[in-house]
């Protein structure tokens, strides 16, 4: 007896077994999520006044990232509606489009990480702070320059929504035997950007992986699509589910870490 | 699409019994796997059970081979108190994950499930090996941190933070990863528990036609899909902190070792506790409904009586997974809480212990007027009801929070949660095994030996649990070492509130009775393996003379399970139907065609 | 959604997804155009980020995921995902403020 329901639909449910599959793991998926955001709440109102950083993240950038999760989005419905509509070769458009637009997004997200940890916080021992992002860190000199400014609070170094992203700062050259402590804006830095690094890393591995699954759709499909097309077509329905959902978690990631 | 069949006559050993998608191959894995876990956790408690006895003397016999394995911290073959934190972090993770869960949901549920519903298999065969793949490296991850430098976990199987961040050792970090790779396996089996139960029931197998096991399958799988990603985040978390020296449970100010941890701060250790008991809730319930579905299924079967109150059992299997959800901060009671939200969990936990009794009460007069055959799986069952009895009622003083003052963290907590696992739970498993042994063997178990097992195993695990209730009330509390010799009488004499003689005495009771428990599985063991090959053959088809569907295929059920779709005519415990020939009737046996015993139902019912 | 295919309603199907591509990408501008009004109350501007948003998750979920045509099980499974999620969140953000005041703030 083969297993039923793989892709027809079942009369009752009206759905076939993957949809209910894959729902299942998106709510799954929703409490994963839904977990770190909880968390993002309580770090961040459990932080004290004036020490939540605000304006860290690239606007411009982060907005141009959203935009293309939105077309990759379109271009993912799209896909699924030309296999419906028995156009195999706008298919391959379409996804063709996705898979560039999902590999646009993980290379600009990771030149977000590299202006992450190309800036550093170094305090001076004579207690000012320089901040900005490294330009000369050569061991062997006796000087670290990095592109910035000196605050002498911490606490000015928190509010930068003020700030222009594309505003120039002056380079400073800092003597090595002047420097108490040197650390760079990775996760360990404090607790907005470990939620930063955890929430977004989380994230572009969902959509590497969501990203893999199309390109596995994309290279092998004609073989099943000419053998089975509504099984196929089925296929490309539940992986754009999964892309749906990985765009959905990004509309709130962006306001959340970037705006607010 | 081309038939199983065909394409399984050719599949050699690796694809048939190794990497095989056949979901009672898998249950058979699973099982197999998790009573190795099962043994090799009772084996950890052992050696906990002898340093709590005798402190700081060398376990006798392994105590060379314990020093061998362990090095330095195991010196001499004596427990050292941080072996014995490893001993009881391990004993606590192996036990509900490695063992229990996999035993009870994953092994028992996908062996019986598909088979119940008259499914051919689970909706994802593919998935479902990839489910006890991700077990199997979790488990090899778990096993692997006790030969690392430093040894393994050693925070309690609740892996509290700024500890469990602390501990610099490669172990803890593996305890994170391995966890990741457990929660992986149950969600991919949630999955397809799910989905299979929703889409794959046979024609004329309504929601309410299900056996009371399928449904307490079903509300485990939801627990285990949404209650587990919680905990995945918050295990990504404390790695985090742990590999990239983050702060989400670190707070500002942290010392460690009398030194100010070089860290940003701005953490909570609460957030995990949080997230880790808005899993570890739900959990427990993953624990024992599939154990209920179990009992559900034995004693309809052995008193010859349909279930007293199915509708009732269905209700408050699905009202228990809903408030599940919603209870979990009773575990912290003593963080410091407001009366506001602890009084909002007490009222929730009171009323998760409503559907709890119904359940069980339901059980308890199924049995009423009831031709009762006393076999092993009943006489385990039968167990179970007044053991889960204990166990619950013991929970009440735990859910109230002025009580829970004084009882949190004490051997009164783990006398009432081993209460509902040990004679509870794994009775309910042992049932289980003794029953479902002849469809998938063929053969009978041992029925005396079966009933050796029995007695010995109950009188042991009470003769262990019970004194704890005691000790518990007396103030000795959980996870010391030395089994409380600080904090006695005998240490510091007339300390008020110092541990008596007589309490600290009952540790080596609970030692002997402990390693009566573990001789007394012995011809269990023995029983199990030896009947596979060697047991009476079982009379028939279905020896139990049951009426759910798994018990209508040949033994053991050819991959596939059903030639065609069985078609279901009624509920599932047709026993002792008035004018009938038989004293069951099965689920898809064909209708009579007299007149006031057919009552056609429609194939495919709204759900 | 899971109808036999008919190319001529699809087309229908297909302007309606082009639409609620123009709606994410306005709803895109206007959050972030929003975020740089200041009006007054920041709590206002996270309200108005977070509405927006979910303005925009509802067309991705309603149209893109087929929701809004979708059969009540799915409705049903994520009705109950979204409480337990809320009750996640707003117990222990609720948990977190309430503790007794003479104890020292965590």
């Amino acid at each position: 007896m083969d297993i039923p329901y793989t892709v027809a639909p079942r009369p009752d449910t009206g759905l076939y077994n993957a949809k209910v599959g894959i729902w299942l793991f998106l709510a799954s998926e929703v409490m994963l999520f839904g977990a770190l955001f909880s968390s993002y709440i309580l770090l961040r109102v459990g932080a004290p006044e004036g020490y939540w950083p605000h304006g860290w993240l690239n606007v411009p950038v982060g907005t141009a990232n959203t935009l293309v999760l939105i077309t990759s989005s379109i271009t993912t419905v799209m896909a699924w509606a030309s296999c419906k509509m028995n156009q195999f070769g706008r298919f391959k458009f379409f996804h063709a489009c996705t898979i560039l637009l999902a590999l646009t997004f993980v290379c600009i997200k990771s030149y977000e990480y590299h202006d992450k940890f190309t800036h550093y916080e170094i305090v001076l021992k004579d207690g000012r702070i320089a901040d900005g992002h490294i330009v000369e860190n050569n061991p062997k000199a006796d000087h670290v320059v990095i592109a910035g400014h000196y605050v002498t609070d911490k606490k000015e170094l928190y509010d930068l929504s003020g700030l222009s992203a594309f505003h120039k700062h002056a380079e400073l050259s800092i003597p090595r035997e002047q420097i108490a402590d040197m650390e760079r804006y990775g996760p360990w830095h404090n607790t907005y950007l470990a939620i930063y690094f955890t929430l977004t890393g989380l994230h572009a591995l969902h959509v590497i992986g969501g990203a893999i699954v199309i390109s596995f759709l994309w290279f092998t499909g004609r073989k099943m699509w000419e053998s089975d097309p509504e099984r196929f077509t089925n296929r490309v329905e539940v992986s754009g589910l999964f892309w749906h959902f990985v765009d959905l978690v990004w509309i709130f990631l962006f306001p959340v870490l970037y705006l607010i | 699409m081309h038939p199983h069949e065909a394409h399984h006559e050719d599949a050699g050993f690796w694809r048939t019994y190794v990497f095989s998608t056949d979901h009672k191959v898998i249950g058979i894995q699973y099982g197999m796997t998790a009573l190795c876990f099962l043994l090799f956790g009772f084996c950890l408690m052992m050696l906990m059970r002898w340093q709590i006895a005798h402190p700081g003397e060398a376990v006798p016999v392994i105590g060379p081979l314990l020093a061998a394995i362990m090095g330095p911290v195991a010196a001499k073959g004596i427990v050292s108190p941080d072996l014995y934190n490893m001993f009881g972090a391990m004993h606590g993770t192996i036990m509900v994950f490695l063992a229990i869960v996999p035993l009870a949901f994953a092994a028992f549920g996908n062996y019986v499930v598909p088979l119940q519903i008259g499914a051919p298999d689970m909706a994802f065969p593919r998935v479902n090996m990839a489910s006890y793949q991700a077990y199997v490296i979790g488990g090899v991850i778990m096993l692997t941190s006790f030969v690392l430098p430093g040894g393994p976990a050693q925070a309690g199987w609740t892996s509290y933070s700024p500890l469990a961040t602390s501990i610099p050792t490669d172990g803890q970090t593996f305890w994170i990863i391995g966890m990741v790779c457990l929660i992986t396996s149950s969600l991919l089996g949630a999955v397809n528990f799910i989905a299979t139960i929703i889409q794959l029931r046979a024609p004329g197998m309504t929601w309410m036609r299900l056996p009371f096991f399928v449904w307490a399958q079903f509300v485990t799988a939801f627990l285990l899909l949404l209650a587990f990603p919680p905990l995945e985040a918050a295990a990504i978390m404390q790695l985090m902190d742990r590999v990239a020296h983050t702060s989400f449970f670190l707070p500002t100010g942290l010392a460690v070792g009398g030194n100010l941890a070089h860290i940003s701060g701005g953490g909570s250790p609460l957030l995990w506790q949080h997230l880790f008991w808005f899993l570890a809730h739900p959990e427990v319930y993953v624990l024992i409904l599939p154990a209920m579905g179990i009992v559900g299924e034995i004693i309809a079967n052995n008193t010859r009586k349909p279930l007293w109150g199915y509708k009732s059992l269905v209700y408050s299997v699905l009202t228990i997974g809903f408030l599940s959800f919603i209870v979990w901060a009773h575990h912290m009671y003593l963080t410091g809480m407001g009366i506001r939200i602890a009084t909002f969990f007490q009222t929730t936990t009171i009323i998760i212990s409503i559907p709890s009794v119904i359940i069980l009460t339901c059980m308890f007069i199924s049995l009423w007027g009831g031709s009762i055959r006393f076999n092993t799986p009943m006489l385990f069952v039968m167990a179970f009801l007044p053991m889960f009895g204990i166990g619950g009622l013991t929970g009440l003083p735990l859910g109230f929070g002025y009580s829970d003052i004084h009882l949190h963290d004490t051997y009164y907590v783990i006398a009432h949660f081993h209460y509902i696992v040990a004679p509870g739970t794994i009775f309910a498993l042992f049932a289980g095994i003794y029953y479902w042994f002849p469809k998938i063997t063929g053969r009978m178990m041992n029925e005396f030996w079966g009933r050796v097992h029995f007695w010995l195993s109950l009188i042991f695990m009470n003769f262990i649990f019970q004194p704890m209730f005691a000790q518990g009330m007396a103030g000795m509390l959980r996870r010391m070492a030395d089994g409380g010799a600080n904090y006695s009488q005998a240490r510091t004499p007339g300390l008020t509130g110092g541990l008596s003689s007589t309490m600290m005495g009952l540790h080596t009771w609970i030692l002997w009775a402990a390693i009566c428990l573990g001789i007394a599985q012995i011809p269990f063991i023995i029983n199990l393996f030896w009947s596979i090959k060697h047991g009476q053959p079982a009379k028939s088809d279905n020896p139990w003379q049951a009426t759910t569907l798994e018990w209508q295929t040949p033994t053991p059920p050819p991959h596939g399970n059903f030639a065609h779709a069985p078609q279901v005519h009624r509920g599932p415990y047709e026993y002792s139907v008035p004018d009938h020939d038989t004293d069951f009737t099965p689920q898809n046996e064909p209708e009579e065609t007299a007149p006031g015993k057919r009552r056609p139902i429609p194939e495919h019912a709204p759900a | 959604m899971d109808a036999v295919t008919h190319p001529e309603e699809f087309r229908h199907h297909v302007r309606r997804y082009l639409f609620v591509f123009y709606a994410l990408l306005f709803g895109t501008l206007i959050t972030v155009g929003a975020s740089y009004i200041p009006f007054g109350n920041h709590e206002i501007n996270i309200a108005v980020a977070l509405f927006i948003a979910s303005g925009k998750a509802f067309l991705v979920a309603g149209y893109f995921m087929h929701l809004i045509s979708e059969r009540k099980m799915i409705y049903g499974l994520l009705a109950f995902t979204v409480f337990f999620f809320a009750g996640l969140m707003a117990l222990t953000v609720y948990a977190f403020g309430d503790f007794p005041r003479s104890t020292i703030m965590h």
